[in-house]
């Protein structure tokens, strides 16, 4: 039963951040790519105000997984790393705190571009 | 010798004759409703090449081997050939083309320049400068998306308005036949802007230049609307189809009954995925050369005006935040 | 055509229909809210593994991005995110999608100024705008201990 209402939890969650999004694409003129920037940086300002900190603790990877995560994450970081070693911490915490993530996304990026080819969208869908 | 009936307008008196024509486009236009009306329908739109680019350039050259074939004529008997495609520097006609050893000017016109390319072929032909010239565009889905949008495989979300370009080719030759489809007179169009700036929506930025093209061959022919069988524009898809009759109706031009659009009639709006409607320079060349150019042959259709449009921009311009200025060229074309 | 461009863009806004929001709502809903529940399953799965909060959160995200990869090389990630729109932009699969899509893209021209130097056309202001702002929150934090401290 915990198990259900932690996995109910990230769905309701990670699903109502989804439609913050879809409500900036429906309604607004921003592209794709402001979305992401604009949500990443609102998990940085949501995490330093103390604000994203709680809803991760609530939601799991309802929260983690949502660009705002990564936000969140850079903040944290930064945040330990600079009570650890003062002003340089600002500099490497936000980046040692979300390097598996970025590696992982360049690493894959370059497999996946070596083993595929695109595929003409008119045709496949 | 052609007659000049304003700064925009020349009749042709000596009737250029449209003497052939040819159309491939790829599989999802082969799909759509106009499907078996075209010449040839690529299964693969790889064209079996290994680049988009190169894909393209191989669509426009088997559009023009193919006119070539169907008319029989010899790329000697050619004197020029006027063409132009999406791409930077319209490579998709220069590498497409540069086989071929026929005299090449390129244009670009964005998705105006079938209509551009039909002018200058037929006024190069009345002039007497050409026995035959040919004009070709081309478009290719995958090409413009790279160039214009995202990558292919990229999960974005496609606006109601936003247009699919076509993939596809139309080729003309253009020369002197009694009893061939002929182009009576060229209407020339202005650069016009009514300052949309949403690359998503090009039948709007394009609209406002249709109507004043339309407006401008009406009032130097001092033509009626009832004498003609169909206004075909290019590619303004829903939205923009829309917009124009709305514009000329406030203009006192009524063409609601008259009015087709090859960027609507290409694609099943219910079945296919493509939002506002085609676009691109081989939407309008494919449709006029494998829809509207038989029914003219047949007789089916008697008079017409085909009017294509193009969004006058580049993804850099866009992105600078400025306006997209539309143009829209307009040809005369009767049964014979 | 006596219309000012005021005038204009109130026609174009009356010709051009909304996005069927009813449809896209529920959607990016559904399949963000999936998409966040299989990655709680993957940190359970990984925390079960004996991994640390930290470790476990960091492999949910690679595994992720593993399989955004992958389905965005059999062409499959964007005929879902046609249906899902923010559904699967907003989700850490959104970059992952954004940085795979144009290294394969862009292979034809090349694998360092096409692959290698376009991997980063859509992604990369998300680097930048991300990694600046937490810069800026840490020289924040840093004035606040000197001064508070």
């Amino acid at each position: 039963m915990d198990i259900f209402i932690e996995y109910l939890k990230a769905f309701v969650v990670g699903g109502l951040i989804c439609v913050v999004g879809q409500l900036l694409i429906d309604f607004t003129k921003l592209t794709p790519a402001r979305i992401l920037v604009g949500f990443v940086v609102a998990g940085v300002i949501l995490g330093a105000v103390g604000l994203y900190g709680p809803l991760v603790e609530f939601a799991g990877a309802g929260a983690t997984v949502p660009l705002t995560g990564f936000g969140y994450n850079l903040a944290k970081g930064v945040k330990e790393a600079v009570e650890e070693s003062g002003l340089i911490g600002a500099l490497t915490g936000g980046l040692k705190a979300s390097a598996g993530g970025i590696a992982a996304a360049i690493f894959f990026s370059l497999l996946a571009a070596l083993i595929f080819k695109p595929s003409d969208r008119s045709i496949s869908g | 010798m052609a007659t000049r009936l304003s700064q925009s307008t020349i009749r042709l008196d000596k009737p250029p004759a449209i003497l052939e024509h040819a159309s491939i486009v790829g599989k999802k236009e082969g799909d759509g409703p106009l499907g078996q009306e075209f010449d040839a329908v690529n299964e693969d739109t790889t064209f079996g090449e290994k680049t988009w680019e190169k894909s393209e350039s191989r669509l426009q050259s088997n559009a023009v081997n193919m006119l070539l074939d169907k008319s029989r004529t010899a790329t000697s008997d050619v004197d020029v050939m006027f063409a132009g495609d999406l791409l930077n520097q319209c490579i998709g006609s220069t590498y497409g083309l540069r086989e071929l050893d026929i005299p090449f000017l390129g244009l670009f016109g964005a998705c105006s320049t079938m209509a551009e390319s039909l002018i200058s072929a037929s006024l190069f032909v009345e002039g007497g400068l050409a026995s035959k010239a040919v004009a070709v565009t081309s478009s290719h889905f995958c090409t413009a998306e790279r160039q214009f949008r995202f990558p292919l495989e990229y999960g974005g979300v496609r606006t109601p308005t936003s247009q699919w370009t076509v993939t596809g080719s139309g080729a003309v030759l253009v020369g002197c036949d009694e009893n061939k489809p002929k182009i009576r007179a060229v209407t020339i169009g202005k650069i016009v802007d009514l300052g949309i700036t949403d690359a998503n929506n090009m039948g709007a930025a394009m609209a406002p230049a249709a109507c004043s093209t339309i407006k401008t061959y009406f009032h130097d022919t001092r033509e009626h609307i009832e004498n003609f069988d169909a206004i075909i524009t290019g590619d303004l898809g829903k939205v923009g189809s829309r917009l124009l009759c709305e514009l000329l109706e406030r203009d006192g031009i009524n063409i609601r009954d008259k009015h087709l659009d090859c960027g609507c009639l290409i694609y099943d709006f219910d079945q296919q995925d493509v939002h506002a409607g085609g676009s691109g320079c081989g939407c309008c060349a494919s449709v006029l050369c494998a829809h509207f150019l038989p029914k003219l042959e047949r007789g089916e259709l008697k008079r017409v005006l085909f009017c294509a449009t193009g969004a006058l921009m580049s993804p850099t311009i866009v992105q600078q935040g400025e306006s997209i200025p539309g143009i829209c060229h307009l040809a005369e074309i009767t049964e014979n | 055509m006596n219309l000012t461009k005021q005038e204009y863009e109130k026609l174009n806004q009356k010709a051009s229909k909304n996005t069927k929001s009813y449809i896209t709502l529920p959607m990016a809903f559904l399949v963000g809210g999936l998409i966040c529940t299989l990655g709680q399953a993957l940190m359970d799965l990984y925390s079960t593994l004996g991994f640390n909060e930290k470790d476990a959160g960091m492999l949910v995200s690679a595994s992720l991005i593993f399989l955004t990869a992958l389905f965005t090389g059999l062409s499959l990630f964007n005929v879902l995110a046609k249906h899902a729109g923010a559904g699967t932009l907003v989700p850490i699969t959104g970059f992952a999608n954004a940085m795979v899509s144009p290294a394969l893209e862009f292979k034809s021209e090349g694998f360092i100024l096409g692959l290698g130097a376009k991997m980063f056309i859509i992604a990369g202001p998300v680097l930048v705008y991300g990694i600046s702002a937490s810069i800026i929150y840490g020289i924040i934090l840093y004035l606040v201990q000197v001064f508070a401290g």
